[in-house]
């Protein structure tokens, strides 16, 4: 099983390829719904608002996560991957931007498919409804943005072998067959 | 005539909250297990061993088995000889709220859906029914989001052939692909109106799903396992676990069907007072 390092490296993205599998460590930033929607609306307005990202998203993975509160002696709650698909209107936008890699769960729409392909990025798919499984992996946690949101707020996470799968490679292939 | 106390029912709910949360049903993982050792494809099998493990784990650890805990659907069967003292609707919530507290669980409810704004553990839907006798049973069913999404509604001709309503189902997996967490289980309501349809769907998944299956259950199983979905979309045998069909009377002018989609995580706790 290969493993990689978060932020990303980009030779090391291009030699994955769809239906492989990984275990990443290094640092993650949680973000769904509300935290997207927020990130582009803060970055379209005119001046008041804060014009850059809450995180450098340069080579930056984003998880798409709303963790479970922290039960007393842990790192973090149970944090198993949303469906990405709902974020699937705002990733082009964050691609553009620098963002090099994303872990959910399910498919992703043509559009997204193929501009991962033109970013030459990659996302990933997580144990899908394993959130206790996924929850030792994470060993730091640090709050970044939104806490106003609630579970939707970004957070910084550490994590150790996040166990994935390669779901879109950097060549736009999809390990689902249907 | 019985009488029990708002107290008893707080606690009582919160226990299952916590219960249904962090403990997977018997029947399911009973049902996992027994798919896992007949997979053959390796990523499935795998993803299969990942999904007990989970539940091992958040067991022993006292973790919610899904992040995504839901929105809690409460099912009461009030016997008409039991009196309760106090606000009965307002303890079930009370219950629901110090049960997630207690479990760490995720704030996912947000008052106003149209306005959002930041999410907190108060609402729940209450279904209430009553019933002969003294007893009260109470159920929590914590429902994600990923799959109810994923529920659909149809309100089909009475004279539509069978088929017809099969595709229908078939399609809503197919649609679903492996966004919701499959492998999946299917409730289903046939009948009633378009909102009871809805509602029966639900309690459906409430039945055990190792429970003897009807002859269209079966043939619905097997066409939906032809879409070779297979756990989280890697292929393989078991797109579906089990499909369990609510019916109802209906009009002379109507069929309604609705499906209620759940992920693996097939979550409920029940307790009778």
């Amino acid at each position: 099983m290969k493993k990689i390092i978060s932020p990303l490296n980009q030779k090391d993205i291009l030699v994955l390829r769809a239906g492989d599998e990984v275990l990443l460590s290094g640092y993650i930033y949680t973000a769904r719904d509300q935290a997207h929607k927020r990130m582009l609306e803060n970055l379209g307005r005119g001046k008041g608002t804060r014009r850059e990202l809450p995180f450098d998203i340069k080579n930056a993975v984003i998880y798409y996560c709303g963790p479970a509160k922290t039960p007393k002696g842990k790192v973090i709650g149970s944090c198993g991957p949303t469906t990405s698909k709902r974020m699937d209107a705002f990733t082009p936008f964050l691609l553009r931007k620098g963002l090099k890699g994303m872990i959910g769960k399910g498919s992703r729409s043509k559009d997204v498919r193929m501009l991962i392909k033109k970013y030459k990025a990659i996302y990933f798919l997580a144990p899908a409804g394993c959130g206790a499984l996924i929850s030792r992996c994470v060993k730091k946690v640090r709050p970044v943005a939104y806490p106003d949101l609630g579970p939707e707020a970004i957070l910084k996470l550490e994590v150790k072998d996040f166990p994935l799968i390669v779901g879109i490679d950097a060549q736009g292939r999809s390990v689902y067959r249907f | 005539m019985k009488s029990i106390k708002a107290k008893k029912i707080i606690d009582t709910v919160a226990d299952l909250c916590v219960k249904a949360n962090c403990v997977l049903r018997q029947d399911l993982l009973r049902k996992l297990k027994s798919v896992y050792n007949q997979e053959k494809n390796i990523r499935a099998k795998k993803a299969l061993g990942a999904i007990i493990e989970n539940a091992r784990i958040a067991r022993k650890e006292k973790l919610a088995i899904c992040q995504d805990t839901g929105l809690p659907i409460v099912f009461v069967e009030l016997g008409q000889e039991v009196r309760i003292t106090g606000d009965f609707k307002k303890a079930v919530l009370r219950g629901i709220e110090l049960g997630y507290k207690r479990g760490n669980f995720r704030e996912s409810i947000i008052r106003d859906p149209l306005q959002r704004g930041k999410p907190a553990y108060k609402g729940a839907i209450v279904h209430i029914d009553i019933t002969r006798g003294s007893k009260l049973k109470l159920t929590v069913l914590p429902k994600g989001f990923g799959c109810e999404n994923k529920s659909q509604l149809k309100m089909f001709n009475p004279t539509a052939p069978l088929k017809e309503i099969k595709d229908f189902i078939v399609n809503a997996v197919k649609s679903s692909g492996a966004d919701a967490c499959p492998p999946y289980i299917l409730g289903v309501g046939i009948g009633g109106s378009a909102d009871y349809a809805g509602f029966l769907a639900k309690v459906a998944l409430l039945k055990n799903i190792n429970a003897k299956r009807t002859a269209f259950e079966r043939d619905l199983e097997r066409e939906i396992g032809k879409l070779h979905i297979g756990p989280m979309g890697f292929g393989g045998k078991v797109t579906c676990l089990a499909i369990k069909i609510e019916s109802y009377p209906t009009h002379i002018a109507g069929l309604p069907v609705a499906l209620n989609l759940s992920c693996h995580a097939l979550r409920s706790a029940s307790a009778t007072l």
